[in-house]
């Protein structure tokens, strides 16, 4: 078990462009992470990089304080569960949980207890027997799970996108087991993502990397509720944040006909402010429909309404843009005509896409 | 433009793969195929395609059997869940197949294969390889191709499974989008219900190799035939309970219920299968007409600004039955906190013991609406 360290780490694949840009970041020991983003963003080139797959060109990986640049694999004592199952067809279920530990010396009482357990939890009890090449997909992805948690002394279990070939309805059975294994075995684990479900039901925090950066770290309320950057906006959520250009003209923020209100901090950044670049973001879900207009109101068309099953989506058009506005099933909505509110709190001002204005929250400091 | 199944089976070695199919699918609009993996999608499609021939029924295009025709003569396209595209040509030459299969003339070639990059938004890679090209590039130029002729029928299978899911949201609603213009038959294999709903048009369930229900998505959403359609449109799955039914009432905690739920008070006695929406479980007591229950928390999973709680029933005759509550707000519950939560009867589903559907919640009549 081991905190996982990246000190001025950077990686380039051809000495021009950076996979990964240069950081520093702490995984602490026992913590539940994702490291989450859209396809290229360098989250395959990270893990390679804390598995020891991949050499970085530049800067150092701590496992607690020792650099694990030069070590293996193997030397770093990690275990790996990747997209697709990596089992041994010709053995049963048992051996291939006992595989790991066999593989480092544990007594045979310990493999038969371990192996027990661990087929208790993935429920994989009825097929120890079995030979893997005759089950499911997702039952030899089980296997491949059970196989990398079996092992109480790795320094970290890291997940590479563990859930992808299974069905939905199973993804919840596995993102739950998973769960109540981290919380019994007190283990780092790091699990690699695309999909905001699965990286927000399973970690404590998430990492949101895009273009070879880590944009934002935080928990997954904190991405929703204030993204430090347009682009997590847009990546989580479904849909994701509305963000409007707007222009800061005569200590009035506007667009079109609208002019928005702003609170204080927001004003004294926009007053310091030199960039043109000037977007306001908000959530479908914070924007309030209203039946009657009030001083606050703003008059927008709804011009399309979805249902979702669950929840409603509307297209409504108000200072000249379209905005998406999620709201119950049971809201009663009607094309045409409607009177809207943004709520300051959920109003956020984005500078050269940066998230500016807001206070300064102790639990999560901006970065 | 329509495409009618009759009565298709298709077995192979004595296995069961499509039994009694009977679909119609029209043009301007997806028609879903939504089930589980094995259900018997890409084996339906590869029967519509002509790829495999049905053991018995027939296929209908236009009025006309086709069931005969091979592949070659049906005028299909098929989108594959893996990117498949020429990795020695570029992306130009890799949409410009088909038609110089055709033997189209090669200004007609250069405006087609334009106007469908155009479409898809990958005209500035026309000149690259497939492989220099992200994963959702790739998925577009195979797209490209299908879409680069008048293909009657055009049949995506799983076609954004390999792809992160914000590129998903993007390239399905501009399918969506381009196919509500076209002539021709879409249909659209997924496991996922949300797809369905996005996408509209008809959704047709299968499971096991049949059909379970057809017609549009909503309307499966809210009124499935069978707890195995209840299944495949809820994710997380609707939370059960067994009862048994005396004189219109349903009997907990020797408190009668029922008597204001509409949908409920016509069910005759006997034992069923409740169900309720993980959504429509409330942390908050609800009015007179609702039922409570004491659980124990078993994970809470935090999403965004939502709660799935997993829980375990306890202290009632469901002891030991596991729930999901879907709840607003962040609620980081502990495990083995006991929570009370409370439902309404008027959301209740109700089903046979063998899963045939009774009853659904009276829901208003939900149609997607669109300004003329």
């Amino acid at each position: 078990m081991a905190t996982i360290t990246l000190k001025g780490l950077a990686h380039s694949y051809d000495n021009q462009h950076y996979a990964i840009e240069q950081m520093d970041h702490v995984w602490q020991q026992g913590g539940a992470y994702a490291l989450l983003g859209p396809s290229g963003c360098g989250k395959s080139t990270l893990l390679n990089i804390i598995s020891g797959l991949l050499q970085p060109s530049e800067g150092e990986v701590l496992f607690d304080q020792t650099c694990v640049n030069q070590m293996s694999p193997q030397q770093r004592n990690i275990a790996q569960v990747f997209q697709f199952p990596v089992v041994y067809d010709g053995m049963t279920v048992r051996q291939n949980l006992a595989f790991p530990l066999k593989n480092i010396g544990t007594s045979k009482n310990q493999i038969e207890t371990k192996v027990a357990e661990i087929a208790a939890l993935l429920e994989l009890e009825d097929c120890l027997d079995k030979k893997a090449k005759n089950l499911s997909a997702d039952q030899k992805q089980k296997i491949s799970m059970g196989r990398g948690l079996v092992r109480e002394d790795v320094s970290a279990i890291l997940f590479d996108e563990p859930l992808t070939v299974i069905d939905p309805h199973l993804k919840w059975k596995l993102r739950r087991k998973l769960k109540e294994i981290h919380e019994k075995l007190n283990v780092t684990m790091l699990y690699v993502t695309h999909d905001q479900l699965e990286a927000a039901t399973f970690a404590d925090e998430i990492a949101l990397m895009y273009q070879g950066k880590i944009v934002q770290f935080g928990t997954p309320q904190a991405l929703f509720e204030r993204p430090n950057h347009t682009f997590v906006g847009y990546f989580i959520g479904s849909p994701g944040m509305n963000f409007v250009d707007v222009t800061w003209q005569n200590e009035r923020l506007c667009r079109h006909d609208v002019q928005f209100n702003v609170t204080s901090m927001q004003q004294t950044e926009l007053k310091n402010c030199q960039s043109s670049n000037i977007k306001l973001g908000i959530r479908p879900e914070f924007i309030q429909l209203n039946s009657r207009p009030s001083s606050e109101s703003i008059l927008g068309n709804i011009e399309h309404i979805e249902n979702l099953g669950g929840y409603q989506l509307l297209t409504v058009t108000f200072a000249d843009v379209q905005w998406f506005v999620r709201v119950d099933e049971s809201s009663q909505c009607q094309l045409g005509k409607t009177y809207l509110t943004l709520p300051a709190t959920w109003l956020k001002l984005y500078i050269d896409e940066y998230l500016c204005g807001e206070p300064v929250d102790a639990k999560n400091p901006q970065q | 433009m329509s495409l009618v199944l009759q009565d298709i089976q298709h077995r192979v070695d004595g296995e069961t793969f499509l039994s009694d199919i009977n679909l119609r699918f029209e043009e301007g609009a997806f028609n879903v195929l939504l089930g589980r993996t094995l259900a018997g999608k890409t084996s339906l499609m590869r029967v519509i395609a002509g790829l495999d021939k049905p053991s018995s029924g027939s296929i209908h295009l236009n009025g006309k059997d086709i069931t005969a025709l091979p592949v070659q003569k049906r005028n299909v396209s098929m989108v594959y869940q893996q990117f498949i595209n020429y990795p020695h040509l570029s992306v130009f030459d890799n949409i410009a197949s088909p038609l110089v299969v055709s033997g189209m003339k090669a200004n007609e070639i250069n405006q087609r294969v334009k106007s469908t990059a155009e479409l898809l938004q990958i005209t500035p890679f026309l000149d690259k390889l497939p492989l220099a090209l992200s994963g959702g590039q790739q998925q577009r130029c195979a797209m490209a191709r299908a879409m680069v002729k008048d293909a009657d029928i055009i049949l995506f299978d799983e076609p954004l499974v390999n792809l992160d899911y914000k590129l998903r949201e993007e390239l399905r609603d501009e399918l969506k989008r381009l196919f509500k213009q076209r002539e021709c038959i879409a249909l659209y294999a997924t496991t996922e219900a949300h797809e369905a709903l996005a996408l509209g048009g008809t959704t047709s369930l299968l499971h096991q190799g049949q059909v379970l229900q057809s017609g549009p998505a909503l309307e499966q959403y809210y009124q499935p035939v069978s707890l195995h359609a209840a299944d495949l449109f809820h994710e997380p799955p609707l939370n059960q309970f067994h009862a048994q039914v005396q004189d219109s009432s349903l009997s907990l905690n020797n408190t009668p219920h029922f008597d204001d739920s509409a949908h409920l008070n016509r069910l005759a006695n006997g034992s069923y299968i409740f169900a309720i929406r993980p959504d429509h479980l409330s942390l908050e007591s609800l009015d007179a007409n609702s039922m409570t229950v004491l659980t124990r928390v078993d994970l809470a999973e935090i999403s965004a600004s939502e709660t799935y709680i997993h829980v375990t029933l306890v202290d009632s005759q469901w002891a030991g039955n596991t729930w999901i509550a879907h709840v607003k707000g962040i609620h980081p519950y502990h495990i083995g906190t006991m929570l009370n939560l409370h439902f309404s009867l008027n959301n209740l589903y109700v089903f046979t013991d063998q899963g045939q559907a009774v009853a659904s919640p009276n829901m208003k009549p939900l149609v997607a609406m669109e300004a003329s």
